[in-house]
């Protein structure tokens, strides 16, 4: 029984519980690995140690002699299995440089992880130990790891086909940016690095290939965000006929972009299924995962912004590079550009320029992390607002307020030519300045400034926008994005008054089932219980562009709702005529038609369900049943919008930061499921919280990964994260009729910024107004020892800290 | 191979084993109990936890003869006459799970949490369920679960 919160009757925009969670709780689920076919064999990569090396030859004989082992292939025995590489979707210039990507490396490996060899076995732990006894002969090459070296003169290319390793330059330059810089009376220009981040969606990915050799057909499972996109470009990659081949996303446990690919693992399960014609099976290892699913960030940021002398801006510039790592995955190049557009955040502009390269280096690929482009944009900006704040002297809720657009309702043009479909960004910030006590917390952090505390206080503020609602499809394509940003919706009314919804959305975690039968609820008066939504296989589900970027709702729930408004069409002429009056004289409410005047003669939509099965008395012209389908493709994107505010309290002597307050207050339009908004939310904050001051991949001047594995990457767990106070605001979009905007990204985009500003506000009084992610207790450390101390008083009156001298000795967290 | 006699959810088995055999994939391929996920190499993420004698384990941290003669309960048997278990209710109404990956570990791990400690602030279940990653909810709603069902497991009325 779903349980309505707010109002009774009416399922969208009540806190429901969710549908999927029964099989979850008690174990009945099936994700990947729970998967099996009789006569599965086993899969198993072998993968470069080296993060770059000429592959002499690959000896596969004593593996191929190894207990139960049925074949091993080099990728040069495999060559002959592709159409083409691994596709790369997003060529973002005409003059982009991909390199050819083949699944198993055939005559170099480009980084360490990069698949040389593929064994099949009978046994999962026997194909795991064949792969150990393939004998690769590598000749180590040279190693580009940083950006800059790489893009240096005479630096050692990734890819040798290529003049150097630059892959691509993308700009776009708005007004009279040199202008607007040269006459600004304040230009504040600061560097950001963003670090590179590994996913780890919990569950690792997997692949099982299920072949039908006499009739030459293949079905995929993979633990997939995306089984309608990996249908065409598997298909591509292998020359297979696309109508033989289907793709099913199971449960799938959580995805954050990494399961948002085209990966070299399920090209080759599906090589080999078709090779071999029997059924295999792959499950990543966690810490093979770290090398070979895509990382995320890798952005150095040249931010500059010019404004007057109150800080009013009137131009930002921003120079990025962009990591792309290896290979171009299947929208690597993409991400930085999905970021393009929001370099000016929330506040009016007249000048505009972005520009970023995309730099290719000898580490494992990076492409899409929750986020992906929006958080880089977004702590550009509101590391910069601060910076400017402090150079002219303002409070940081002062600077954004001056420089906000001012609320609209209706789309309104920014100065990068796109169409913001609605905002009020005071509005969310009043509200978590309310909640944060936010003039209590400067007096707390000013008592302590004077007191000369070990511990300080700072606070951070971020008011952030994003671009979600992926994607109108005309401007994919100006964008040089190779697919479209529909997506499809199709509801079948039953003749027993149940019903079944279909979606290409393909859901990993945020309650689409849910979602959906809450909107189709309200609109055909069906019992949310009597609905069933299916999605995530290409048979059931033909049609679709699956789940990313926050699209789910704003384009996949748009045109559920589509399909809702044609079911009741149909359902109104057929209603019409079995009451024998004009369809203008019906009205509809809540699944019942009834005439105008006389509510007693009135019609269901279940009923009319039934007489459109039957079909003994419909109106000439109609068509029995009762289904429709709607794809919708966008108008516009949608721009999600709020206020992220952040306490931290540092310890000036040893270098710990903790948070003691966050509040955040967003606006993702019109709710439909509250609860689940809440946990997207959390879950988003605490991504962005892990970045700021957790994780970050390292790897040493060779190209090997240092945090190779999950006890030395910090994914933090409960007693790293605090709790939040979350609220919203209501601001409609513009672009759909439900006015929704999308919130699977805002926490994981506004946080990092907001955590950032809190530690330096912190410091300021250190005279220290910079520190890169994560915000590690050993960074902070050395920035404090770094400005002379951890004398917090400016004058230096009360000296706490201990000398340079003796910097070491007090060394927190030392041997960690 | 070794012989092994154990007990998995009120229900005894007997099996031979491969003396590398971790109790993780014992229960999953040869019990075919798929409830208890594996999210890692390194003994990090907690997805495995299980209970062994009344105390939750990770069990890829141990070998499946090291079960010999022990009582072991996975989330498939933590559910009674078809009621749900207080702690899968609670992550139900709380909205403690999202993909549900980390949800039979986590449960399994509350489970010993609050059989073991009296009231608990949720800086206690924070601390309780460090051995658990989750990287989806951000862990608020599982304390507020973990909290919820304390509360009705230790209200008079179930004890
Ligand atoms: S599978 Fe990660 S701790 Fe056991
Ligand atoms: S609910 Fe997805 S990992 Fe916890």
């Amino acid at each position: 029984m779903a349980q309505v919160a707010d109002q009774a009757q009416k399922f969208v925009g009540g806190g429901i519980l969710r549908k999927e969670d029964p099989e979850l709780l008690t174990g009945a689920a099936r994700f990947i690995d729970d998967m099996s076919i009789p006569g599965m064999l086993w899969v198993s990569f072998v993968r470069s140690p080296f993060a770059h090396a000429t592959i002499n030859s690959v000896d596969t004989s004593r593996a191929a002699s190894m207990p139960g082992v049925r074949a091993v292939y080099s990728g040069a025995d495999l060559a002959d299995e592709w159409a083409d590489g691994l596709p790369c979707a997003w060529p973002v210039t005409e003059d982009i440089k991909t390199p050819k990507h083949w699944p198993i490396a055939q005559d170099k490996a480009r980084f360490a992880g990069d698949a040389v060899a593929v064994v099949v076995a009978e046994t999962r732990p026997q194909a795991l130990d064949a792969a150990e006894t393939v004998d690769v002969d590598y000749e180590p090459l040279d190693v580009v790891v940083d950006m800059e070296a790489a893009l240096a003169d005479g630096a050692t290319k990734v890819h040798d086909e290529f003049e150097n390793n630059s892959s691509y330059v993308w700009n776009l330059d708005v007004g009279e940016v040199e202008q607007v810089f040269n006459d600004a009376a304040v230009v504040v220009k600061e560097r950001y690095y963003h670090p590179r981040l590994i996913p780890n969606a919990i569950e690792p990915r997997g692949v099982i290939c299920q072949p039908n050799p006499a009739q030459g057909e293949y079905t995929l499972y993979s633990a997939t965000q995306i089984p309608h996109i990996l249908k065409v470009t598997l298909a591509l990659t292998l020359g297979l006929p696309e109508q033989k081949l289907r793709v099913v996303a199971p449960d799938v446990g959580g995805g954050f972009g990494s399961k948002l690919n085209v990966y070299a693992e399920e090209a080759t399960c599906l090589a080999l299924g078709r090779k071999l014609g029997v059924p295999l099976k792959w499950i990543e290892t966690r810490s093979e995962g770290y090398l070979a699913t895509i990382h995320g960030r890798d952005v150095i940021q040249d931010m500059e912004v010019a404004a007057d002398e109150n800080g009013k801006i009137a131009g930002v510039r921003a120079n990025l590079l962009a990591d792309m790592g290896a290979y171009l995955q299947l929208v690597t190049p993409g991400i930085p550009i999905l970021g393009a557009f929001l370099y000016h955040g929330v506040y009016d502009a007249q000048a505009y320029s972005f520009t970023c390269t995309g730099v290719f280096t000898n580490k494992t690929p990076t492409d899409a992390y929750r986020g992906a482009g929006r958080p880089e944009a977004t702590y550009a900006v509101e590391r910069i607002m601060d910076a400017l704040a402090r150079r002219v002297g303002k409070d940081p809720v002062e600077i954004r307020r001056l420089n906000f657009l001012a609320p609209f309702d209706e789309a309104r043009e920014v100065v990068t030519g796109l169409s913001f479909d609605s905002g009020n960004y005071d509005a969310s910030l009043d509200k978590a300045l309310d909640m944060f006590g936010y003039d209590d917390l400067r007096a707390e952090q000013q008592r302590r400034r004077e007191a000369g505390d070990t511990k300080q206080l700072g606070i951070g503020v971020s008011t952030y926008i994003e671009m979600c609602g992926l994607a109108p499809s005309q401007v994919l394509a100006s964008l040089r994005y190779v697919a479209g940003g529909w997506e499809a919706a199709t509801i079948r009314c039953h003749p027993t008054g149940k019903v079944t919804v279909i979606t290409g959305t393909s859901p990993h975690g945020q309650g689409h089932v849910t979602a959906w039968s809450q909107i189709v609820a309200d609109e055909l008066g069906v019992d949310f219980e009597d609905i069933e939504v299916l999605h995530g296989d290409t048979a059931i589900s033909p049609l679709g562009m699956d789940s990313y970027g926050s699209r789910s709702l704003s384009v996949g729930g748009v045109a559920l709702h589509y399909a809702a408004e044609k079911v009741v069409t149909k359902a109104r002429t057929i209603a019409a005529h079995e009451l024998e009056v004009s369809e203008e004289d019906l009205e509809y409410s809540g699944g019942t038609f009834s005439v105008k005047g006389a509510p007693d003669k009135s019609k269901t939509i279940p009923e009319i369900a039934f007489s459109a099965w039957t079909a003994h008395n419909l109106p000439e012209g109609t068509e029995p049943g009762l289904e429709e389908t709607h794809v919708f493709d966008p108008p516009n994107f949608t721009f999600p919008s709020g206020a992220h505010l952040c306490a931290v309290e540092v310890d000036t002597e040893t270098g710990m930061t903790n948070i003691v307050k966050y509040v955040a207050v967003d606006d993702c339009g019109k709710a439909i499921n509250p609860t689940i908004i809440e946990g997207q939310v959390h879950g988003g904050i605490a991504q962005g919280i892990a970045e700021a001051m957790y994780e970050e991949a390292v790897y040493d001047e060779n190209g090997v990964l240092m945090t190779s594995s999950m006890s030395n990457y910090r994914v933090p767990s409960a007693a790293e994260l605090p709790t939040f106070e979350i609220d919203r605001t209501e601001t409609p979009s513009t672009t759909n009729p439900l006015g929704v905007k999308g919130i699977g990204e805002a926490g994981t985009i506004a946080s990092p910024p907001a955590v950032v500003n809190a530690t330096i506000d912190a410091l300021a009084p250190l005279g220290i107004d910079h520190i890169d992610m994560p915000v590690s207790p050993e960074r902070v450390w050395a920035a404090i020892k770094n400005a002379g101390g951890s004398t917090v008083d400016a004058r230096g009156a009360e000296t706490t800290g201990a000398g340079s001298g003796t910097g070491s000795a007090d060394a927190p967290g030392g041997g960690t | 191979m070794r012989r092994i006699s154990l007990t998995v959810n009120g229900v005894k088995h007997d099996a031979m084993v491969e003396p590398r055999q971790l109790l993780v994939y014992f229960l999953r391929e040869q019990l075919a109990l798929t409830g208890t996920n594996v999210g890692c190499d390194t003994s990090t993420c907690g997805a495995c936890t299980i209970l062994v004698n009344g105390k939750s384990a990770k069990s890829c941290t141990l070998l499946a003869v090291q079960a010999d003669g022990a009582e072991v309960t996975t989330i498939e048997g933590l559910a009674s006459n078809g009621e749900m278990h207080p702690l899968q209710k609670a992550f139900h109404e709380s909205h403690g799970l999202q993909c549900g990956y980390c949800t039979p570990g986590m449960i399994m791990a509350s489970v010993d949490l609050i059989a073991n400690n009296d009231a608990m602030s949720d800086e206690d279940i924070r601390m309780g369920l460090e051995g658990n990653l989750c990287r989806c909810t951000g862990y608020q709603n599982i304390v507020k679960s973990v909290q919820q069902a304390a509360g009705e497991m230790r209200s008079p009325a179930s004890t």
